[in-house]
């Protein structure tokens, strides 16, 4: 075949491929995308952000199962025949726990910036409640992700963890013993914490980012109400490729202080794990649940009668609630103006949950 | 459709409609059951031990000391007091399950996760846990230390 040919049936591809997918509408679509131009247009890169570190995780997630075996006997002999035989196994696993915990980091951001921007109002509301769902994965990816490794701190961590879930009034002791397989931590734990962080957790991820992207493409962005109330005409830039090509040099500058920060300081891996021994000086959760676990050590053992953890608990429980309610309660008042508390609410619950994560790194262990 | 008019094929519309409403509820239910149970996991066998000899000796625990053991699938912890006593107690915080350990320098029982103390009865004496640690009898057959439930 010669090359003139071979040409000639690339360029027939195109057409080929578009009457078969038809695609042409998509992109008609796509080219129409712009983004408003604002002093806040900064907050609107985090949710792009958040969605490029969880497609690291993905991809290397998908590398340490190439390794990884799902046992009480053998997770940590795994993961240390891992960090130390495989090539290049320390950059994998670092990357992942690192870029878990800046999507964590960006998540967060993204959550408190829709919050006090109030992107939730309406017709914003199911954005607003799947973003929520992701939060809640993410932690719940957080949380399981941890155990896997079967460390010392982790068993500790999970005990704690599930153990609060115990505390919820009437169903606590059957959800404890769905969640730990039983009545203890043990390698019936660490399998279905496997099952969920590696199949259902991902599975409903993706469900519900596609769902979140499609009512962002459906609504376009949310422009605070400040900047609406100034009435002028926003300038507005197209998103393809202005928008996305502003994107990639945010992705370029994470995927850097990614490898830097699995390089310089690559995910430790301690001691295995020993269902009998007691729990460490200095044991600590994640930082992201660093301000509940603060709390929950500063409650003391009663409260009006009840017990301590339980009302802390059923608190944060509904505080939950709260947030996930927020765009219905949330509601302008007489005329069109928006109710000033709940930004009051919004900032603090964001001084609380530094001020709760600073203590719990700043308090001596021991005390 | 206008089987309305004819009065007597709507009905069976209707019927036919609340069979497949409830045929498919039926496949829902005799699907999930099935994968909720699953997900429950089965009852474990309670330890059937109400008492175990433990793997070390009485002089191998030095007095203001403790030692984590296995009673049966759980933990408990073994203190020797200052003043040379033996105690054993459930070694489960009763605040949110972490391992207890002995602190030498307290002179009691303290938990790592959330500040815990307990005294040497096993009583909470701060922090937040809620409730008392479970304590065990101890006996000496010589050199063989037994653990069992009730005091």
């Amino acid at each position: 075949m010669s090359l003139g040919s071979l040409r000639q049936r690339f360029t027939a591809l195109g057409p080929w491929l578009e009457s078969r997918l038809g695609l042409a509408g998509l992109w008609a679509v796509a080219r129409k995308k712009d983004v408003p131009v604002h002093r806040h247009t900064l907050w609107y890169y985090l949710g792009g952000m958040t969605l490029f570190l969880f497609v690291i995780q993905i991809g290397t997630g998908v590398l340490l199962l190439f390794y990884y075996r799902p046992s009480a006997e053998e997770a940590f002999e795994s993961v240390q025949f891992l960090m130390a035989e495989v090539q290049f196994g320390w950059l994998i696993r670092s990357i992942h726990a690192w870029a878990a915990n800046l999507m964590i980091f960006t998540l967060f951001l993204h959550f408190f910036s829709a919050l006090l921007l109030r992107a939730y109002r309406a017709p914003r509301e199911l954005t607003w409640l799947s973003g929520m769902g992701l939060l809640g994965l993410a932690l719940g990816f957080g949380f399981t992700g941890y155990l896997l490794p079967w460390n010392e701190l982790a068993y500790f961590a999970t005990r704690v963890g599930t153990q609060i879930v115990g505390v919820v009034p009437v169903a606590g002791d059957f959800f404890l013993r769905v969640l730990r397989g039983g009545e203890e931590v043990s390698g019936a734990t660490l399998t279905r914490f496997y099952a969920i962080h590696v199949a259902l957790l991902p599975a409903s991820g993706l469900a519900i980012v596609g769902l979140h992207l499609y009512l962002v493409q459906k609504h376009g962005m949310s422009v605070p109400p400040g900047v609406e109330r100034s009435g002028t005409a926003l300038p507005r830039m197209r998103f393809f490729p202005n928008f996305l090509l502003r994107d990639l040099v945010g992705w370029l500058a994470a995927l850097a202080i990614l490898a830097a920060l699995a390089a310089f300081l690559p995910a430790e891996l301690g001691k295995k794990a020993d269902p009998f021994t007691s729990a460490p000086a200095g044991i600590r959760p994640e930082w992201y649940f660093m301000f509940m676990f603060q709390t929950l050590k500063l409650l003391p053992a009663h409260i009006l009668g009840l017990e301590g953890e339980m009302v802390g608990v059923v608190g944060f429980g509904l505080a939950a609630v709260f947030l996930l309610v927020l765009p219905f309660v949330d509601r302008p008042g007489q005329g069109g103006r928006l109710q000033p508390v709940f930004t009051w609410i919004g900032i603090g619950i964001i001084v609380f949950v530094i001020v709760l994560t600073y203590i719990g790194y700043t308090v001596s262990p021991t005390k | 459709m206008n089987q309305d008019a004819r009065g007597a094929p709507a009905s069976r519309r209707r019927f036919l409609d609340w069979l497949l409403g409830t045929t498919i509820g039926g496949l829902v239910v005799s699907v999930l059951y099935p994968v909720v149970r699953y997900i429950v996991p089965p009852p474990a066998s309670e330890s059937a031990a109400s008492s175990v000899t433990l793997p070390f000796t009485a002089q191998e625990v030095a007095p203001n000391t403790g030692r984590i053991f296995k009673f049966g699938s759980r933990p408990g912890i073994l203190v020797r007091t200052p003043s040379g006593e033996l105690r054993a107690f459930g070694a489960t915080c009763t605040h949110l399950g972490c391992i207890v350990q002995y602190r030498p320098d307290l002179g009691h029982v303290w938990c790592a996760c959330h500040n815990g103390h307990f005294d040497l009865n096993g009583r909470n004496i701060a922090g937040p846990p809620p409730a008392p640690l479970e304590v065990f009898a101890v006996h000496e057959r010589g050199d063989q230390i037994v653990v069992g439930k009730g005091t």
